[in-house]
């Protein structure tokens, strides 16, 4: 198998809300500049280009080809999207690069969450034959598997306080996070419920904004960049999506994923848990230990930009090895309700 | 600097979906107000029934009566329902295992407020009094240790139709707003490439050949180059002109895009690719920020355009 690297990674600052359009160009245009000027590359030396977002998220049909317009793709070029997060993205440009087709990918994601009501919104995914028509919230859903583990005694409203908490206090190392600083929980659990069990600082925040990551292979990966993040494991797994059918206080797939990818020894996790119970639910499940420092960043408890925000924990985590502050760390990505499909990408900085 | 123009769009539409012997089954049943599982690979009884067992990936055909009644497994709580929602009063979102169910379904609980509702309580489906065969057949769960109303005659459904209705709030990209707020005062307002040079008319966020933002802003006048053109004789949902008519590219002079446009004021047959054509507006007192400000075009009389200097635009 083919070696291969993240090699550079860019996000916009993760906003409540932006002045543009929903088809991501006016977000996208910054960071193309930043993560190919920083590795002194040009569009051209790009060999596939794979996005994530969503036309129900952007209320617009094609909203992704519209998109493309940030990149400036002429002469043509080789181009893919999934209407997932655009961590799926990064599965399909891996795969490409496995295959030898190109030797550089660069995978964005973005989203527009402001210009819609994003609770409504995530209806979209659901059953729609038989659980859609209810218009069940994201908020809502999430508040009965937050309430199945805190009757189970997996975890409580303090401990879901903590982890708000810790996460705004990680984020103030984030210039661009959302939300940051330092709160008590304590204080925290005095605040109303938004949806019994879970009060506001339990959900991430609405956010707009966008993520850019560069993938490399082999000694293309070693010019480009002084301590690559090499994947030694990357892999996706899914629930049912018959939520009722599940034991919703842990997640199968992410188990699965985190085994197959090779989560042991990892120093540093970037989990995507838009719940503060879903993160210790997936420290549970990842098996990740007190060791393993969990969102460094602030996770996207502390900025949640849809579709861009699991690529993000891919490259929150590919960072810590180009920096040499981690040599084995974890980006983990989610996708549908409750956890029902998880991805684990593993990263290894060699010496 | 102002913030770019902004609208609301409200998105609507029906989804309408055929059903299939197992979903067919279940919401024709939930309106003779019965509930019916299916019986898994493992035994256990799933209710809404599933068409594949989840583990083994089975057909399942085993069909199981269950009740109206049953148990809450796990709950919160909505104090402000959203649209579409089940009640417009605070409720609990619910997963309730039904009696005879190994699995839980998804609904509201009408349970007032949530010190009366907990793990474990007793509820029953409120029937809706007209039924069609969907989910929402089941106004709501309520709590209460009584059966529910007994079942009724009702005729098959195939399929189902869930009507979706999404809010959004569009704003014009940078280059889009003095576009639309020139078209306000009857100015045609394009946008040039700062690396190619090309002028976008209406502008884009960036340049689809370079990806940089169009910030150079230029004006054109109204008149333009028809480059391709087509006679439209099929009539349809929403026309505005009774056919034939013809929809034409215009090429505004100055610009490196054209863009489609009516054309009147010229028998069908008569219409060419590189015939001259100017703007024909509406009076101003009906200008907004779009270009039906322009109403159509009309020949202007010049001579035609040489192919050359629109074959680039085609």
């Amino acid at each position: 198998m083919r070696d291969i690297a993240v090699v550079g990674f860019a996000q916009t600052p993760c906003v409540r809300e932006t002045d543009g359009t929903t088809n991501g160009v006016e977000m996208l245009v910054p960071i193309f500049h930043e993560v190919l000027g920083g590795l002194g590359l040009t569009k051209t030396d790009i060999g596939f280009w794979c996005s994530g977002s969503s036309d129900y998220l952007a209320g617009r049909a094609f909203s992704f080809v519209s998109a493309v317009d940030a990149i400036g793709a002429f002469p043509p070029i080789a181009e893919s999207h999934v209407e997932m997060d655009a961590a799926w993205a990064l599965y399909e440009a891996w795969v490409k690069l496995l295959c030898g087709e190109v030797d550089t990918a660069l995978v964005y994601g973005f989203g527009k969450s402001s210009a819609g009501q994003l609770r409504r919104v995530m209806a979209m995914q659901l059953d729609p034959y038989v659980v859609t028509p209810l218009w069940p919230d994201s908020l809502g859903l999430a508040g009965i598997q937050a309430r199945m583990g805190i009757e189970n005694g997996l975890w409580d409203e303090r401990a879901m306080a903590a982890v708000a908490a810790q996460s705004r206090s990680a984020a103030l190392s984030n210039p661009l996070a959302q939300l940051s600083g330092k709160v008590d929980a304590d204080e925290l659990l005095t605040l109303p419920y938004v949806a019994d069990p879970l009060r506001r600082h339990d959900c991430a925040p609405i956010t707009d904004g966008a993520a850019a990551v560069v993938l490399a292979a082999g000694d293309r990966a070693r010019e480009l960049c002084e301590r690559p993040a090499w994947i030694t494991g990357f892999e996706h797994r899914v629930d049912s999506p018959s939520f009722g059918t599940r034991d919703l206080t842990t997640s199968p797939s992410a188990v699965a994923a985190g085994k197959a990818a090779g989560a042991d020894g990892v120093q540093v996790a970037e989990l995507h848990a838009p719940f503060t119970h879903q993160e210790i639910l997936l420290r549970q499940a990842l098996g990740l230990g007190d060791d393993v420092t969990v969102n460094p960043s602030g996770g996207v408890l502390a900025g949640n930009p849809m579709f861009a925000a699991g690529l993000a924990r891919i490259g929150e985590a590919a960072r810590r090895i180009h920096d040499g502050t981690a040599s084995k760390t974890l980006g983990h990505a989610t996708s549908g309700p409750l956890l029902q499909q998880n991805l684990v990408c593993v990263m290894e900085g060699r010496e | 600097m102002t913030r770019p123009l902004s609208a609301p769009l409200d998105v609507g539409f029906d989804y309408t979906r055929s059903l299939g012997p197992t979903l067919g089954r279940f919401l024709s049943d939930l309106r003779r107000r019965r509930v019916t599982g299916i019986r898994g690979s493992d035994g256990r009884v799933h209710v809404p029934p599933l068409e594949y067992d989840p583990v083994t990936a089975e057909r399942l055909h085993e069909f199981v009566d269950v009740a109206a009644t049953g148990v809450v497994r796990g709950w919160s709580w909505i104090p402000e329902p959203l649209e579409g929602q089940p009640l417009d009063r605070p409720f609990a979102w619910a997963l309730v295992q039904l009696d005879g169910a190994d699995t839980s379904l998804l609904h509201a609980v009408d349970a007032g407020s949530p010190d009366q509702i907990s793990t474990g309580a007793r509820v029953r489906a409120r029937w809706r009094g007209e039924r069609v065969g969907a989910i929402t057949d089941i106004e709501c769960f309520e709590l209460s240790d009584e059966p529910a109303e007994e079942p009724a005659d009702a005729d098959d459904v195939t399929m189902v139709t869930t009507p979706v209705n999404l809010h959004y709030t569009h704003s014009a990209s940078p280059t889009e707003d003095p576009f639309l707020r020139g078209l306000m005062e009857g100015r045609l307002i394009a946008q040039r490439c700062p690396s190619c040079e090309k002028v976008y008319f209406p502008p884009r966020p960036a340049c689809p050949t370079d990806g940089v933002p169009t910030t150079d802003q230029i004006e054109l006048t109204d008149r333009g180059t028809i480059t391709t053109f087509c006679v439209v004789n099929v009539p349809f949902l929403g026309q505005r002109i009774p056919p034939p008519y013809v929809s034409a590219y215009v090429l505004l002079d100055g610009a490196d895009i054209p863009f489609l446009h009516l054309l009147l004021g010229v028998a069908p047959e008569d219409v060419r690719m590189g015939m001259r054509v100017e703007a024909v507006w509406k009076p101003r007192e009906e200008w907004g920020p779009t270009m039906q400000n322009i109403d159509h075009f009309k020949p202007s009389g010049e001579p035609d355009a040489p192919f050359d200097s629109y074959s680039q635009h085609l």
